[in-house]
């Protein structure tokens, strides 16, 4: 079986975010960078799944020279392949476009059974991509995964559980398939120290479109269809009351003044 | 773009053909839309049998469905739903296309965009028509709520998002307003669809945090999963249901489908009330944009209590039972 593990390297969730306007693109120069978190669940679940039934693990990315980093961690984690898609005319790809490049790519791959994705990245927060891969690839598309139960290469079938509002769907689809995986779905481990010493030693190369076969008008701010055309900070809130008092007094002025939002019944 | 694209259409969801009103919550903000525009607003419903559906919409202010029907539209599945989407969406052209933020709207979403090859905006916050290009300006929350982006697609049509449910209101709903209904065929093979839906199982806390009018939540300052007892009688007692900071999903003492922010889920109850949350910028993200939030924490430094509309310094084992005891009484339960 060969899975494809899709990582996306992300700002630090604490770190500084400065955006290229016009162009409504993000800066990504100078800031710290890591593993996007959701795809570390992705990752886990590949290498889980590598040793329950026994595959080879490529792991995708699409980004800028610096991208290389996760692809780093990843080897250092067991991952048996990379693939660095690295192209200045990808910058700026919206959901679109940047499922076209990763289908591209999973294209050029060849032979692939099973794409693993977070359920979303926490810059973009879209959550859209990993659908619009299965659509453009013509893979079963299963996202919100929260179990993968059993895989049937031999049949190519494979079923999981979904978590969806309000409870857990089971699904059985068709391999080859795209699923993204939800938080909590595993416990991610960490890169020994031999890991990281092997993974340095890696060459990486970088693909560019003309090597995965992407056409240049369809990628990165040109092949995207839309554009920030605004960035603001979110409205302030202020701070409300404080109530101050007895126990007693505190909790009977909170509970009026909740019934008298009409809410509770 | 040829003006031949027109109307905004809604897109209803459904499970195994159910409803609730919330389903129709769009048609409002597709109403407001189409005024702007001097269009309408219509539904897209597919199922297995979309008349009670149709009817509904045209209740919630649809001024027409347009549906398919059929055995293969039972469940909702991805590539067969979208499919069915495409081909009405390239028969009729839509301006603009919405559908909510949830696990249903985000799939269909994007398998539709990805087979008609246009943009979308996820999980907007606002929506508007630009004056100028009477183009669709979508507001949406990146990087964890830091930043509110403004997007548009003056690129491709129909314009399509998904909607972050509760942040238009409810559409008035009026038993004498009817839609005019289109049907259409389309019909898909079963074996040329890719997944089957096997069964479903409510979850045992039915966690709906993103419908939930009141939510209430426990952090790190619970102590433990014992902790959790006290938060949701809280929650059982005011009808809500309960969410829960990284830290004490993180922690084990509660599943992950409760965590509330940025590494989980994006809430917008009429009230929020958060236990032992001390309030870290990745837990506001998630709530920040809640009706009403009330802190209780030991902690009179804690960050939740600059955003919170009310504020209680104390134990959340003092505090909570008290609010218990009161609120039945004052409820008469």
């Amino acid at each position: 079986m060969k899975i494809v593990v899709c990582i996306k390297q992300v700002p630090d969730t604490e770190a500084e975010v400065k955006w290229d306007l016009p162009k409504g693109t993000l800066k990504r120069e100078g800031m710290d960078s890591i593993t996007n978190p959701f795809d570390e669940f992705a990752l886990e679940e590949a290498l889980l799944t590598k040793e329950k039934y026994n595959a080879e693990i490529v792991a995708l990315t699409m980004g800028p020279d610096k991208a290389v980093d996760v692809l780093r961690n990843a080897l250092a984690l067991g991952v048996d392949q990379v693939c660095h898609v690295n192209d200045p005319a990808i910058a700026g790809s919206d959901t679109l476009a940047t499922s076209y490049v990763l289908a591209k790519a999973i294209e050029k791959l060849g032979g692939v059974d099973l794409v693993l994705c977070g359920k979303q990245a926490t810059d973009g927060n879209t959550g859209i991509v990993s659908g619009e891969l299965a659509t453009r690839l013509g893979f079963s598309q299963l996202t919100f995964v929260g179990k993968i139960e059993e895989i049937d290469a031999a049949n190519k079938k494979i079923k999981v559980q979904r978590g969806i509002e309000g409870g857990n769907e089971v699904v059985e689809g068709k391999l080859p398939a795209v699923v993204s995986v939800l938080k909590g779905i595993n416990e991610p481990r960490l890169p020994n120290l031999m890991g990281i010493r092997k993974a340095a030693k890696v060459q990486i190369p970088a693909l560019n479109c003309d090597a995965i076969g992407a056409a240049k008008d369809k990628v990165g701010v040109e092949g995207s269809h839309g554009k920030v055309v605004e960035l603001t900070t979110p409205p302030p809130r202020s701070a409300g009351e404080m109530l101050k008092g007895e126990l007693d007094e505190v909790t009977n002025a909170l509970v009026d003044k909740l019934l008298d939002l009409k809410v509770i019944k | 773009m040829a003006d031949e694209y027109k109307d905004v259409w809604v897109y209803i969801e459904h499970k195994d053909g159910a409803t609730t009103p919330m389903s129709y919550e769009l048609l409002g903000a597709g109403k407001m839309l189409a005024d702007t525009l001097g269009s309408k607003v219509c539904a897209l419903v597919i199922g297995e049998n979309t008349e009670e559906i149709a009817k509904n919409a045209g209740h919630y202010g649809a001024a027409a469905v347009y549906a398919v029907e059929g055995a293969s539209f039972k469940t909702f599945r991805p590539d067969a739903f979208a499919k069915a989407a495409a081909s009405l969406v390239n028969k009729f052209k839509p301006d603009i296309l919405l559908c909510r933020s949830t696990t249903q709207g985000q799939d269909l979403s994007a398998a539709l965009a990805a087979q008609l090859e246009v943009g979308m905006g996820s999980d907007a916050i606002n929506l508007q028509i630009d004056a100028g290009s009477k183009a669709m300006k979508l507001t949406r929350a990146a990087f964890g709520g830091n930043f509110l982006a403004t997007y548009m697609n003056t690129r491709s049509k129909p314009q399509m998002a998904t909607v972050r449910p509760k942040v238009f209101p409810m559409p008035q709903l009026d038993a004498a307003k009817n839609a005019e209904v289109i049907k259409e065929s389309f019909s898909i093979a079963e074996d040329d669809i890719r997944t089957k839906v096997l069964q479903f199982a409510q979850s045992e806390t039915a966690v709906n945090l993103i419908e939930a009018d009141i939510i209430v939540s426990g952090g790190r300052g619970v102590g433990g999963s014992e902790g959790f007892s006290v938060v949701k009688a809280l929650a059982d007692a005011l009808g809500g249901a309960m969410g829960a900071s990284r830290a004490a999903v993180d922690s084990g003492w509660i599943p992950y489908e409760h965590q509330v922010g940025q590494t989980g889920k994006t809430v917008k109850p009429k009230i929020y009330i958060a236990c032992g949350i001390s309030g870290a910028i990745q837990h506001l993200a998630g709530m920040r944009t809640s009706d009403c939030i009330v802190a209780i924490n030991k902690d009179a430094e804690a960050p939740i209590f600059k955003i919170a509309s009310f504020g209680v310094v104390g134990d959340y084992k003092q505090v909570v039972p008290k609010l218990i005891e009161q609120f039945k009484q004052k409820l008469n339960k």
